[in-house]
Parts: structure tokens; sequence; C-alpha cells
């Protein structure tokens, strides 16, 4: 024997690492096809959501299928990965005293689940540049509104109108935006980083000090939606909710020019040169929710 | 062949030993005091290793019951078990008494200090006293982070990443930060001497014929976890004296007034925080590549492979920090992505090594292998989850949700039962005597169903918006429930802790002797007494591969492989 083939006849066959009868082995093939046409047949029927939302906005739906993209791969990659330890454990579990083959590389095998990963990341990079470029895009907007984050509220601005929202804790304050126009947000805080989050737009944005966000929503769906800030940010922040209510182009015209004529010139001023809220007047001065206890 | 190599005796002072403690040759037979003396005094890498590891399992017990308060706190939207202040400190504490007083002395003091010079045939650390001093400093840093509980104003209370400015005099005036700060400080020195130590102990006192391949995993591991350190943890330290500069000293190096960069502090401590996660992990996966192959009588499949993969995660690991920091709109998107991506690829490796070591061997189910085995799947869960946060657009909806916590709690998890495995691995070693299998066993159902109980509702409700951090959801009553099921998944792991001290005590009396090697595994520390005599060794195999032991009790079943291994072991199998 020479040495290359005994270092052969040393190392499993790659398929398997083991011994595997050839007619077993277009079986297998059979059910590798199956393997990877079921993503393509999973796509052509419903694909579940695997627990997200489908997202309110156009990029918030691209979110939702590259989140189903991404759970699909990952289902198929742990179900194999699981499958190999199972079968491992079980197969292989100890019966006697014999010392088993002492095997410890198999190059073409090892080289197998190097490159295939590389390919699997490749592809999911591809497609995460895609959606991102769609997520992260700011469009010349149709609508702007301004949001400065405070402990523990929010306040919306509309630049060029009297109208504005402000709210804290108990009283959960209402941005109000059209649907189906690229509405441009300009996000702030005025103290610690707050975290802008509507679940159900599929995004979320920090409120940083001496920083503005600026992101872009094309919502679809009219509707009201929760909104609360994600990142911590001191002792209310489980309590530091809002609501989007989006209307159609129609009635959100309406509701601005209302708010317009009902807002006095000087609240309107006070708020259009503030993005500081350290002395606002709407900064809550006594804690809220005292039931649930300071100290 | 099989001759052992007989180590000179102390009189002969080794050339390579490092070892500086005093102890002259007349007293060979005496190493210092005994008694609770010797634990607070010794330089010994063992009682060092020990008294790491009590600390810091301590340490794990003290967060644990944290984190039982605060899923008792969750089972109701508007509980009133503790206040929202008292909430804040809990989960702040909970992350920091986790990730810098159990999980980092853990991983990289407590095993590490003690096998590390037994798996490379070393008498000791290089540094002994520079040793003791580490383990000092850490158990310093430990009681001060945890008095942050007696001051005014309590612990601190801006979760474990302190983010800036919600850390600064302004919005954290009490005294209970300064504690974390300067508790931090006091783990981070502790931790860079720790590394300092490894890397000059494996560089410099390996037993001749160690070269670096045939070092095992475990032992490369710590290497590469220590040059990690060396470039993570002074970025850290640093980092907290600006904080500490801004908060008493007038600076405004994250404040916006006086023209400083809040957001600066983010990347400071995430350029510490995410080579962080691998100084965390990789000892955990050293473990493990221990564990698996001595429990199926099996060399570790693709050594080299798994060397390959050790430093690639290390390499990456500096590059991926701003995926912590994609919903701040300051990183550059598509690099962080790739990057982080990408280390999918080395740890699927290690994954599928570990796979491939079990594969064609005879299992053997001891606690420790299926604490091993329990740490693969919570992995492979805590690995898969993560490729989702890599990517931006993904990261945007989940980031400061549930489930990230998910994510990050199916990894620690998974290296707290790796740690686990280590344990009743390592312990016949350590002590003399095996632990409980039975409750140890019992030990590891309780924990390793537990953890999936208590994490998989924790991907979901995060999905459906919970944000993290929260003490109260009363906007969120359809939350409930899934919280619910998390608090029972945390009530069956800390039953499954109890188990484990159960496990440990009955061991206690039952005294069952180890042995020098009972798993017949093939590195060097079992082929030493157990516990091992004051200088480790007497003698040493020859060292002609990462098995010396192995090759020692098994000279008819070397490693085949491809290259030399393979070709010595068919020229002396089948000569042609």
């Amino acid at each position: 024997m020479t040495k290359v083939g005994s270092v052969e006849s040393a190392s499993p066959s790659p398929e398997s690492l083991g011994t595997t009868p050839a007619p077993k082995r277009r079986t297998r093939t059979k059910a590798l096809l199956v393997a990877l046409a079921a993503p393509l047949l999973l796509a052509s029927c419903k694909v579940p959501s695997f627990g997200a939302y489908g997202g309110a906005s156009k990029a918030g739906e691209d979110t939702y299928k590259l989140w189903q993209g991404f759970s699909i791969g990952a289902l198929i990659i742990g179900a194999f990965t699981l499958g190999l330890i199972v079968w491992a454990v079980i197969r292989y579990r100890k019966r006697n005293d014999e010392i088993p083959k002492q095997t410890q590389y198999n190059i073409p095998l090892e080289l197998i689940y190097t490159i295939v990963p590389i390919v699997i990341v490749i592809g999911l990079f591809a497609a995460t540049v895609v959606v991102e470029n769609k997520v992260v895009a700011n469009p010349t907007p149709q609508a702007t509104v301004n949001v400065t984050a405070f402990q523990w509220g929010w306040k919306f601005t509309y630049p060029g109108h009297k109208a504005y929202v402000v709210g804290q804790t108990t009283q959960t304050p209402e941005l109000v935006m059209p649907a189906n126009e690229d509405v441009r947000f300009n996000l702030v805080s005025s103290d610690v980083v707050h975290g802008f989050y509507v679940p159900e737009f599929n995004f979320s944005r920090y409120a940083q000090p001496g920083m503005t966000n600026v992101f872009t929503f094309n919502i679809t769906k009219p509707g009201l939606y929760k909104g609360q800030c994600a990142q911590l940010c001191g002792l209310y922040h489980s309590l530091m909710y809002f609501n989007v209510r989006v209307l159609s182009q129609a009635d959100y015209a309406a509701w601005l020019a209302k708010k317009d004529a009902s807002t006095s010139n000087a609240a309107a001023a006070a708020n259009d040169s503030a993005t500081d809220n350290q002395n606002d007047p709407h900064t809550p001065t006594k804690p809220a929710y005292t039931d649930f206890g300071v100290n | 062949m099989t001759d052992l190599i007989e180590r000179p005796t102390t009189t002969d002072a080794p050339a390579h030993t490092g070892d500086d403690h005093g102890h002259d040759a007349a007293h060979h037979d005496h190493h210092g005091p005994s008694g609770l003396l010797k634990w607070l005094t010794s330089t010994d890498h063992k009682v060092i290793g020990m008294n790491y590891l009590v600390t810091s399992v301590v340490m794990l017990v003290v967060g644990g019951a944290f984190a039982e308060i605060i899923r008792a706190q969750l089972v109701s939207p508007t509980s009133t078990l503790v206040s929202l202040s008292q909430y804040n400190q809990l989960f702040t504490m909970h992350g920091s008494v986790m990730i810098y007083l159990f999980a980092g002395p853990f991983a990289f003091a407590s095993l590490a200090n003690y096998f590390v010079p037994l798996q490379i045939g070393a008498p000791d650390m290089a540094f002994p006293r520079l040793n003791a001093l580490s383990y000092w400093l850490y158990l310093s840093g430990s009681i001060t982070m945890l008095m942050g509980f007696l001051v005014t104003g309590g612990a601190a209370n801006f979760g474990w990443v302190g983010y800036a400015p919600l850390s600064s005099a302004t919005y954290a005036p009490g005294s209970g930060a300064d504690l974390w700060i300067g508790a931090l400080m006091l783990t981070g020195f502790s931790a860079i001497f720790s590394g300092v130590n490894i890397v000059a102990t494996i560089f410099y006192l390996r037993a001749p014929g160690m070269t670096l391949f045939r070092m095992p995993i475990f032992t490369w591991n710590l290497l590469v976890v220590g040059i990690l350190i060396l470039l993570a943890f002074p970025v850290l330290t640093a980092g907290l004296v600006m904080l500490y500069c801004d908060r008493h000293f007038g600076t405004h190096i994250f404040t916006v007034q006086g023209g400083g960069v809040p957001l600066l502090w983010q990347h400071i401590f995430w350029f510490w925080g995410h080579p962080e996660v691998y100084i965390l992990a990789l000892p955990f996966f050293g473990i493990v590549s221990e564990i698996i192959p001595a429990m199926s009588k099996k060399p570790v499949f693709g050594y080299k492979g798994m060397v390959f993969a050790t430093l690639t995660i290390a390499a990456l690991s500096m590059g991926v920090w701003a995926h912590h920091m994609f919903t701040t709109g300051a990183v550059l998107l598509p690099f962080f992505s790739i990057m982080s991506l990408l280390i999918a690829v080395p740890t699927g490796i290690k994954i599928f090594n570990w796979i491939g070591s079990m594969w064609g061997g005879s299992l053997h189910f001891s606690t420790a292998m299926l604490f091993a085995i329990g740490f693969v799947v919570t992995f492979l869960v805590g690995g898969l989850t993560g490729i989702y946060l890599a990517s931006p657009p993904l990261d945007f909806f989940t980031h400061d949700t549930y489930f990230v916590v998910a994510h990050f709690h199916s990894v620690v998890m998974a290296l707290v039962i790796g740690g686990l495995a280590g344990i009743y691995y390592w312990a016949p070693k350590m002590t003399g005597y095996m632990l409980n299998e039975a409750w140890g066993k019992a030990s590891f159902w309780f924990i390793f169903i537990g953890t999936q109980v208590f994490t998989f509702p924790m991907y979901l409700v995060g999905l459906h918006g919970m944000p993290r951090r929260m003490g109260v959801y009363p906007n969120n009553p359809s939350w409930q429930t899934l919280n619910q099921w998390e608090s029972v998944g945390a009530l069956l792991i800390g039953l499954g802790t109890l188990c484990f001290v159960v496990s440990i005590l009955v061991a206690f009396k039952q005294r069952i002797p180890a042995g020098n090697n009972p798993w017949d595994a093939g590195t060097l520390e079992w082929f030493t007494t157990s516990p091992p005599p004051h200088h480790n060794f007497t003698s040493l195999p020859p060292i002609r591969s990462e098995r010396p032991t192995w090759d020692y009790n098994h000279p008819d079943n070397p490693a085949l492989g491809h290259g030399s291994h393979a070709a010595e072991a068919s020229s002396e199998k089948a000569p042609a």
C-alpha cells in the first residue's frame, strides 16, 4: 500500500464520515434536492411570519421579507445541524470498551463546511444591502416631523406649522402623520439617549443629544400604532410611550389646519426654536405613576 | 519511546520555570502555610485558580438571585414587588455581576489558571505573584461593586453598558455609580494582569516537546483570549477614567454641553465590549473542545482547523463593535454587517468540528458530556439568532428588544452550561474525588430545559415589541403570558443550580476517589496525580502530539489524519 493510499483509507468518505452504501446515495441526492427546493416551495405558498410584524411601511415590508428569508435559512441550517448532533448522540453512544477509529482530519469535508458557509454569508449580505438601502433611503419628503425625546416623553413639531404635540408618561402623546407619503423625521434628544421605536413599522432609531437622526417612513396602512422608548433612559423608561396615528392625506391636512388654528403664536414660537427641552414647560416637574414607587 | 522524562528536582532549579515563590529546596515537602492562610497567601496557580473558581461561582449565584427577582417582578404587567428605581438597579447589577464578576473571571482566570500550566507541563504561571494580585484586585472589585446597594441612592442604575450621558453626574448623581466605575477599573486591571500572565506562561513555560501545534485547544483558546484581553481591556479602563473625570473633575468628554460627544462612550465601550464577547466565549469553546473528544474516546476533529477558527474569530472580533450601534445612525452599516456575518463561518467550523469529534466515537454520557452537548445545542440557537442581528435592517426592529436579550441569553446560558461541563470534567482532577453524577444529571436537565423555556418566549415577546429593561408594562398586558413562561424557565434554572450545589455536597460526603485519569482523556493534566503535587509534575510522558497522555496509555491507537501523523501511524500499523 502506498503512503497516499493509506492516508485516504484512514479518512472516511467526504459525504458521511462513514461508509456509504451506493444505493443509499441516490436517495440522499433526492433528499438534498428536496431540501434545496424547500425554500422555493415555501415561497410559492404562504410563508409564515416567524413571529414578526408584516411592516406597516414600504420599507417595513421589505424588512419583513428579509426576516422571512433569514428565518428559513436559519431553520434549515439549525435543523440540519441539530439533526447531526442528535444522530451522533444516538448512533455513537458507547456500546462496548473497544477504542474507536482515531480519525482526526478530513480535509475535503472541512473545506466544504468552510466554503459553503462563506457562500451563504455572502448571499445573506447581498440581501441585507439591498433591503438596507431601501430602509435608510431619504427621498425628498412630502411632509416633515421633528421629534424631540426627553425624560420621559416626546414632543412632535411640524416645521412650517404652529401645530405641535407633547406628552409624557400619564398623557401618552400622539404623533399624527399622513399615509402613502414620504414623511421625513428629524429625531433628537434633549437629555439622555432614547430609542424611537414603533414595532409595527419594523424600525427603531436612537434619539441622541447633540445629534439629529434623519429617516423616512412611507406608511401604507392608516391606523393607530403603539410606540415607545426602547433605550434605557432612567427611572420612568418603562412608561415612555407614544402613539402614532396615520391618517389619509386629506384627514391629515384637516387635522394640521385645526391644530394650527388652536395653537397660540406664543406656544408655537417657543416650540419652533426649541429642540432643547431643558426649560420646556412640558417637561414633567413631578414624577408620574407614583404608585410604582421612586425609591 | 514511552519512557518517562524525569522532571529535575527543585534543587536543580529547572531552567524554564518562572516561579519565584521563595520556597527553597529544603522546604520541598512543606509548601508554606496550610488551612485558611494557604488560601489567602498562596501564589500557587492551582490555589489561585480555586479561589477564582469559588468566588466566580458565588458571583454566578448572586447574579442569578438578581435575575430571579427580575423574573418575579415581570410575571405581572403592573407588579410592585420592587420599585422602578430598585428594578433599574437590579438589572444593572445582574448584568454587571454576570459579565464583569462571573463570566470573565470564570472564563479566563479560574479553570484557565488551574489548567493552562498543567496542560503545557509547566510548574506554575509565569508570574505567580502578579497572579495573586490579579485575584485580589478581582475580589476587591467584586466587593466594591456590590457595596453599591449600601450607599444612598442605591447601586448603579444605568444598565451594565453605562451609556453616557445617563451615567453622567447630572443623571446618575449617586455614589453607587462611582463604586461601579471603581469596581470596573479594579476588575479591568485584574483582567489585564491575567492576560499578561496567560500569554507569558504559554509562550515561555511549555515543557520540552510541547510545540504550539501540540497544545490542547483549551490552551490555544486561552492564548488567543490573553491577546484579546491585552487589546481590549485597556480601552475600557481608559474610557472609565474619562467617565470618572466627566463626573468629578469637570471635563466634558461625553457631555454635549461642553462640546463633548456622548456617542464616543458607545464606541469605546463596544470596542472593548465585542472582543469581550469572545474573551468570554473562547475559553468555554476550549472547555467543550476538551470534553467532547475525551468522552468520545477520539482526538478533537480538525485540530488545525479549530485553531484557525479561533484565530479568525479573534481577528474578526476586533472589527465588529459597531454592530451594537446600528440604530445610532452614525456607523458604516455594510462594513460592520459583513464583518459580523463572517464570524458565523469560523463559529460554524467549530460546531461541525465538535460534531466530527463525536462522529464514529464511543460516547460516554457523563454529566460533563451532557453539559458539553447542551452547550453546543444552546450555542447553536444563540449563534443562529445572532446572524439576524448582524443584518442592519433586521437589527433596527429587534435592537433593544427582548429578541436581543434572548439572543445573548442563549449565548451566555450556553457559556454557563459549558462552565458547568468544565467543573464536572475537571473537579476530579482538582479535588481527587468524583462529583455526584445523579445530582449532576438532574442539574443538567433542569438547567438545559430551563434555558430553552426561558429564552424562546423572550424571542417572541421581543418580536411583539417588548423593549428590554422595563420594570412594568401596563400598556401591553398581552405580553404577560410569555413573560410568565420566561419566569418558569428561570425557576427551572434556579432549581438546576440547587441540584449542582447538592451534587458538590454529596460528593464531599461520598468521597469517591477519582484516580489520575477517570475519563481516559489525552491531555497532559491527566498524567499527574489528582490533585496535582505542588509543582504539578514529578514526571512527564514524551510529548509527540496534542494528546501525550493518550499516546502513553494507548500506544497502539494514535490519531489518524493527514500529514506525518497518518504516515507514522500507517507505517506502524500496516508495514508495506
